[in-house]
């Protein structure tokens, strides 16, 4: 049986008065690609920010494998890899100095071999001396991602990691989703691009209001007409 | 060790970064050599003796000029996120705020070490640099950190850019009068008996500072 890379046991988060998420309970196994899906406001980056650390919830717990995140956040963000809305790349400094510098912080030996090896698996071994303001968005998202696979993380945390990729970088970033699962990884990912999610993920999570209303495996929905009509009856209660 | 070599590689990207752009660097000294000139025109006229009053415009110009710099410290961070990719690291929260105090010190230190010789020039008075570079570097110290963790709430607001001298400018008054209290005793030469008690104040106030924004650093850039 698959070891549990991400457990979220009755996770609450508010902001003011406005419930953002409330008592969400779900696991990732190892090996699993889990889809986080749901109309604006659902409450998906807030959950994919407190399990990368970035936000602290009201109530509920969070284990990354056996580590306890409020605990040990330390040892569990050595085992995230996180791809948010931004590039989290400073725009001055090369791509090599940007990767340089996050290896750094996670003081990984042999730094060069493996930013040389990260920059390869995403297509931008050339471009690695480049100034980072000088590469489009789609080359900066690249980047991006070999900064979350820099320190090969077991767990990998996806918030819409389609935007502002090409049709290339897309199915890169798909392949790389596809080989975690073989790698040993949990991936977690958000999106609204339902169809692309579909094909990759085992699993749906579908988040309404900050509630998950559906956790869906493959075999639930044949297609993707069939999982849009769980979809559409999820949106269609929100009115 | 780890903590260290983290706090090193915050430093060397700050370094890097400044180095290639120049930015922060020259908007500083730009500004800190407007100040001593404008001071000096009008002193001029005035026929004022400049060891009694140099203190003041030299803090003036240190404080003034820093401020550019450290606002610019943490906006820097926010604009893509790098703030939140440093904060994703398995890096402890008060090394990123050595890290980037240390930067921030570094920088104003360069402001100042351009500032001193100009208004040694400009006046034409001779510089005490024993002790007056030490009460300078301490001074520098605790304005510099506490800066730095104020950087960090302003960056978080709407109005960053207004918010940070007013945040800390009335923090640091009792910091900032030992300083130019100290400044002055050099200029003037006086005896280091006649000012040990600001130079005490400033010490204190130094390690309150440093403390104090170590401790609070976590809270001010975590959600």
């Amino acid at each position: 049986m698959s070891e549990t890379l991400i457990a979220v046991e009755r996770l609450d988060k508010t902001f003011g008065a406005r419930w953002a998420l409330r008592d969400v309970t779900f696991n990732v196994a190892q090996g699993e690609i889990v889809a986080l899906v749901g109309p604006n406001g659902a409450g998906k980056t807030t959950l994919l920010r407190i399990i990368g650390t970035l936000a602290r919830p009201n109530a509920g717990q969070i284990r990354i494998g056996k580590i306890p995140l409020a605990e040990h956040p330390n040892s569990a963000r050595a085992a995230i890899g996180f791809v948010g809305h931004q590039t989290f790349m400073y725009d001055d400094l090369t791509a090599w100095e940007n990767l340089n510098f996050y290896a750094r912080l996670y003081d990984l030996p042999n730094i060069s071999q493996r930013i040389r090896q990260v920059a390869a698996r995403v297509g931008i071994e050339n471009r690695l001396n480049d100034v980072t303001r000088t590469l489009s968005r789609g080359l900066q998202q690249r980047l991006t991602i070999a900064r979350m696979l820099l320190h090969e993380p077991a767990v990998l945390l996806l918030d819409e990691p389609y935007t502002g990729l090409d049709q290339v970088a897309a199915d890169l970033l798909d392949q790389i989703m596809a080989d975690a699962k073989p790698e040993g990884r949990a991936v977690l990912f958000s999106t609204h691009d339902l169809e692309r999610g579909l094909a990759i993920c085992d699993r749906a999570i579908v988040l309404k209001a900050g509630r998950v209303v559906h956790d869906l495996s493959r075999g639930a929905w044949r297609n993707l007409a069939g999982f849009m009509e769980i979809y559409a009856r999820v949106l269609e209660e929100r009115k | 060790m780890k903590f260290l070599r983290q706090v090193l590689a915050i430093v060397q990207k700050d370094l890097a970064a400044e180095l290639r752009t120049k930015e922060n660097l020259s908007a500083m000294v730009v500004f800190a050599l407007l100040v001593l000139v404008i001071f000096n025109f009008a002193f001029e006229l005035q026929g004022v003796d400049i060891t009694v009053l140099g203190s003041g415009v030299l803090w003036v110009a240190f404080t003034f000029s820093g401020i550019l710099g450290l606002g610019r410290s943490f906006a820097a961070e926010k604009d893509k996120g790098s703030l939140e990719g440093v904060l994703l690291s398995p890096v402890d929260r008060g090394a990123v705020f050595l890290g980037k105090a240390t930067s921030n010190f570094l920088f104003i230190t360069v402001m100042e070490a351009v500032t001193l010789p100009l208004f040694a020039l400009l006046n034409n008075v001779g510089m005490p640099w024993f002790p007056l570079i030490p009460y300078i570097l301490l001074g520098t110290l605790g304005f510099a950190a506490m800066g730095t963790l104020l950087s960090a709430v302003a960056a978080s607001t709407k109005m960053r850019e207004v918010m940070l001298p007013i945040l800390l400018f009335p923090v640091s008054i009792p910091l900032l009068m030992a300083a130019v209290k100290l400044t002055g005793g050099a200029l003037q030469a006086r005896a280091f008996a006649d000012v040990s008690n600001w130079f005490n104040i400033l010490i204190v106030y130094d390690v309150i500072f440093l403390v104090v924004a170590f401790w609070v650093f976590e809270y001010v850039v975590e959600e």
